[in-house]
């Protein structure tokens, strides 16, 4: 695949069109059609919680989100292959996998609504906090694939960036290090097309990102990142060859950032309605509807009623988060050591010393 | 030199534009790039309309590392340009620390003066904007600590112009902390003209008798109202906006400690190690006879600044400095 598909001619691994059609059989991934119709459904599951966190936070109940919208089918072909036992090391943009790994829709909008415990991911195995500083997060993949050669265990890891994180000094040592450790990771870059306002062309003059993992001696792929089929082969194969002792393998997914960088943002700074409404028609989700309901695998009319059910859903775990405990003092300072500095404890009890005189104030 | 030109209302974002503008239009050696800062005009908007203005090739969008941005800037300083740097938030200034700490800080002293690095790496810093992680931090302490850095804080419109314009015209290597908590929330007349404020000296706010209050950057404001309180309660407190953290003025500190005997600190970061323990070392060398209490610290807890729900115990009140002050005069 990798040499079918080599990134140095900018070739594009793509199994099926933007009408559904399965253009590249030889290359279809081995799914049963139960699996198949559980991944539209988690990734429509996902869109609906993505869409709604971005209304919760323009109702003022949520903090800064950053939409997934458009992305969905990198999570969805990441969820076919990840086992319980592998590792996600995230970046911030990957709610399905997520979810897929695990962690509770509550507990994700707790992140966003500004609690920590929100980014512990209690119940999904192998996953680590999300990193803000972009990159960063790929070099700690290469050290977890080191653990997993030292301790002879049967793990993969998986680590996501986006196209602009491609920019970083962490970024080219993350790779270099798994390379030439033999570490088994897949690192998946999200290239969505944007970093904040800074499209793809002005962050690099590489034809794609793909290549860039070729000059480190990693075997790469530039993978349609909204095609579920696509996606899952190359994830699958790329899983194949990490666990099997061949090294690290970068797979370029090549998507588009349909909603804003985060809810912050406006995009209509810097690019256009048009722009935007042609990506529309290679939405990942509109792309698998079409081969299931080819296929007779899906019902359309019954979409709307099964996003209905989604959507109370989604509001009962958002519920769940707003009705979360307050955050007490001692949680500041709780977590920062496992052995707590003397010092630290001094300054919490003349906080609450100061917290009495102030209620005496009133 | 202190102009006396037309005035203009502004916000701290638009009397740093507006320093910009003015150096870009007045200086053709400056550059000014970064994250986003070209053709969105940076997340804050702080560069907005100034691609336009003066150009792809002055004012532009860099790739995404802070590594490679302030590197660049330290050879563009080497070869003859004035670079001005943005550094998307405070968090995210540590890639760059190599670059800052070991050429931008030293490349004047390891070629005995033959390159200069007259350079400014700009960055909003502070809490109270309920962000996500590593958006909050106030790290002045860090900057200031190194050799061969000078770092700036400004607390209002009218210093964010002209200490931005003294720092674009100084030939060091500038850090320039903008309290974004307080970004759009103060407005104030500023001259339209170009007027500069000299980096190094510390300005005496309002004057006091009983106490000395020192602090910069978005604490100006809550000591204002913590003054306020204080004054209720028959209490005169001297108010000092540092302005400069390094070249710190400890000559006004000295002189004001002198007549009031007692002071406080205030500032957003961490309290170990911090600028109000260097302070607190100056003032004992300088003025230990005059001093009538131990000097007291209003500052952050030694912890990492708390998601959104938690920031409120970490950020410094007015009550809560207002209480140092108690502390200070009843001690
Ligand atoms: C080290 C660092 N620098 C800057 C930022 C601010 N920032 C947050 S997201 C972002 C753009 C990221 O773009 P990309 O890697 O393409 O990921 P995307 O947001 O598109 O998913 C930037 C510059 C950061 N989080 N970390
Ligand atoms: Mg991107």
């Amino acid at each position: 695949m990798f040499k079918e598909f080599s990134p140095l001619e900018d070739k594009l691994f793509q199994v099926m069109d933007k009408d559904g059609e399965i253009i590249a059989p030889e290359w279809m991934p081995e799914i049963s059609d139960e699996r198949l119709v559980k991944a539209f459904k988690d990734m429509l599951f996902a869109r609906t919680a993505d869409l709604m966190a971005v209304s919760y936070q323009r109702q003022g109940r949520m903090f800064t989100y950053p939409p997934n919208f458009g992305q969905e089918a990198i999570a969805g072909g990441m969820a076919i292959v990840m086992r319980d036992q592998d590792w996600l090391v995230p970046a911030f943009r990957e709610l399905g996998a997520w979810l897929a790994k695990g962690a509770s829709l509550r507990d994700i909008f707790l992140y966003f609504m500004g609690y920590e415990e929100g980014t512990v991911f209690r119940g999904a195995n192998n996953m680590v906090p999300i990193a803000v500083p972009i990159a960063s997060q790929i070099v700690h993949a290469a050290g977890i694939g080191y653990a997993i050669n030292y301790n002879k265990k049967d793990e993969v890891v998986y680590a996501v960036v986006g196209d602009g994180g491609t920019s970083e000094g962490d970024f080219a040592e993350g790779l270099n290090f798994a390379a030439v450790w033999n570490a088994p990771v897949v690192y998946i870059v999200q290239n969505n097309q944007f970093a904040i306002s800074v499209p793809f062309k002005k962050q690099t003059r590489s034809i794609n990102i793909a290549v860039k993992g070729i000059a480190f001696g990693v075997d790469s792929i530039k993978v349609d990142g909204n095609d579920i089929f696509a996606m899952t082969k190359a994830v699958q194969v790329a899983h194949e060859h990490a666990s099997s002792g061949k090294g690290p393998v970068l797979i370029e997914a090549v998507t588009y950032r349909r909603g804003a960088h985060t809810t912050s943002d406006d995009p209509t700074k810097y690019r256009t309605k048009e722009e935007e409404e042609s990506w529309a028609c290679y939405d990942p989700i509109d792309r698998l509807r079409k081969y299931l309901v080819k296929k007779n695998l899906w019902d359309e009319s019954k979409e709307e009623s099964l996003i209905s059910e989604y959507k109370k859903e989604v509001d009962r775990q958002f519920e769940a988060a707003e009705n979360y405990a307050p955050y007490p003092l001692e949680d500041v300072f709780k977590y920062l050591y496992v052995d707590m500095p003397d010092d630290l404890k001094v300054q919490k009890v003349e906080h609450e010393k100061f917290l009495k005189w102030k209620e005496g104030l009133k | 030199m202190e102009g006396g030109s037309e005035m203009k209302v502004m916000t701290i974002v638009q009397a740093v534009t507006d320093a910009l503008d003015i150096k870009l239009a007045e200086d053709p050696t400056i550059v000014t790039f970064g994250e986003d800062v070209g053709v969105e005009g940076g997340v804050f908007r702080v560069t907005e309309g100034l691609q336009k203005k003066h150009g792809e090739h002055r004012v532009f969008d860099s790739p995404l590392a802070e590594s490679g941005i302030v590197g660049t800037a330290v050879g563009m300083a080497m070869a003859g340009l004035r670079p001005v740097v943005e550094m998307q938030f405070c968090g995210f200034v540590y890639p760059a620390f190599n670059q800052i700490i070991s050429h931008a800080a030293r490349i004047h002293n390891r070629s005995r003066g033959r390159y200069k690095t007259p350079m400014v790496i700009r960055f909003p810093y502070g809490g109270g904007i309920n962000a996500l992680e590593h958006h909050s931090e106030s790290m002045e302490v860090l900057y200031a600590h190194i050799p061969g850095l000078k770092v700036v804080v400004p607390s209002t419109p009218y210093d964010a112009k002209g200490l931005l314009i003294s720092a674009i015209e100084s030939d060091d290597t500038i850090i320039f902390m903008e309290p974004k908590r307080i970004y759009r929330a103060i407005k104030q007349e500023v001259p339209e003209e170009k007027f500069t404020i000299p980096i190094g000296k510390a300005k005496v706010l309002s004057e006091g008798t009983d106490v000395t209050v020192v602090a910069y950057g978005a604490m100006i404001r809550e000591a204002q109202k913590a003054l306020a309180l204080a004054k209720k309660d028959g209490i005169s407190a001297e108010l000092i906006d540092l302005r400069t953290i390094y070249p710190i003025d400890r000559e006004t500190i000295a002189q004001s400690v002198k007549k009031t005997g007692r002071l406080v600190v205030v500032h957003e970061g961490p309290t170990t190690f911090g600028v109000a323990a260097e302070i607190s070392a100056m003032v004992e060398e300088d003025v230990f006879q005059h001093l009538e209490a131990p000097v007291t610290r209003v500052t952050g807890f030694d912890t990492i600044v708390p998601l959104p729900r938690g920031e409120h115990h970490y950020i410094i009140s007015p009550e809560k400095i207002y209480y140092g002050i108690q502390k200070s005069v009843r001690y």
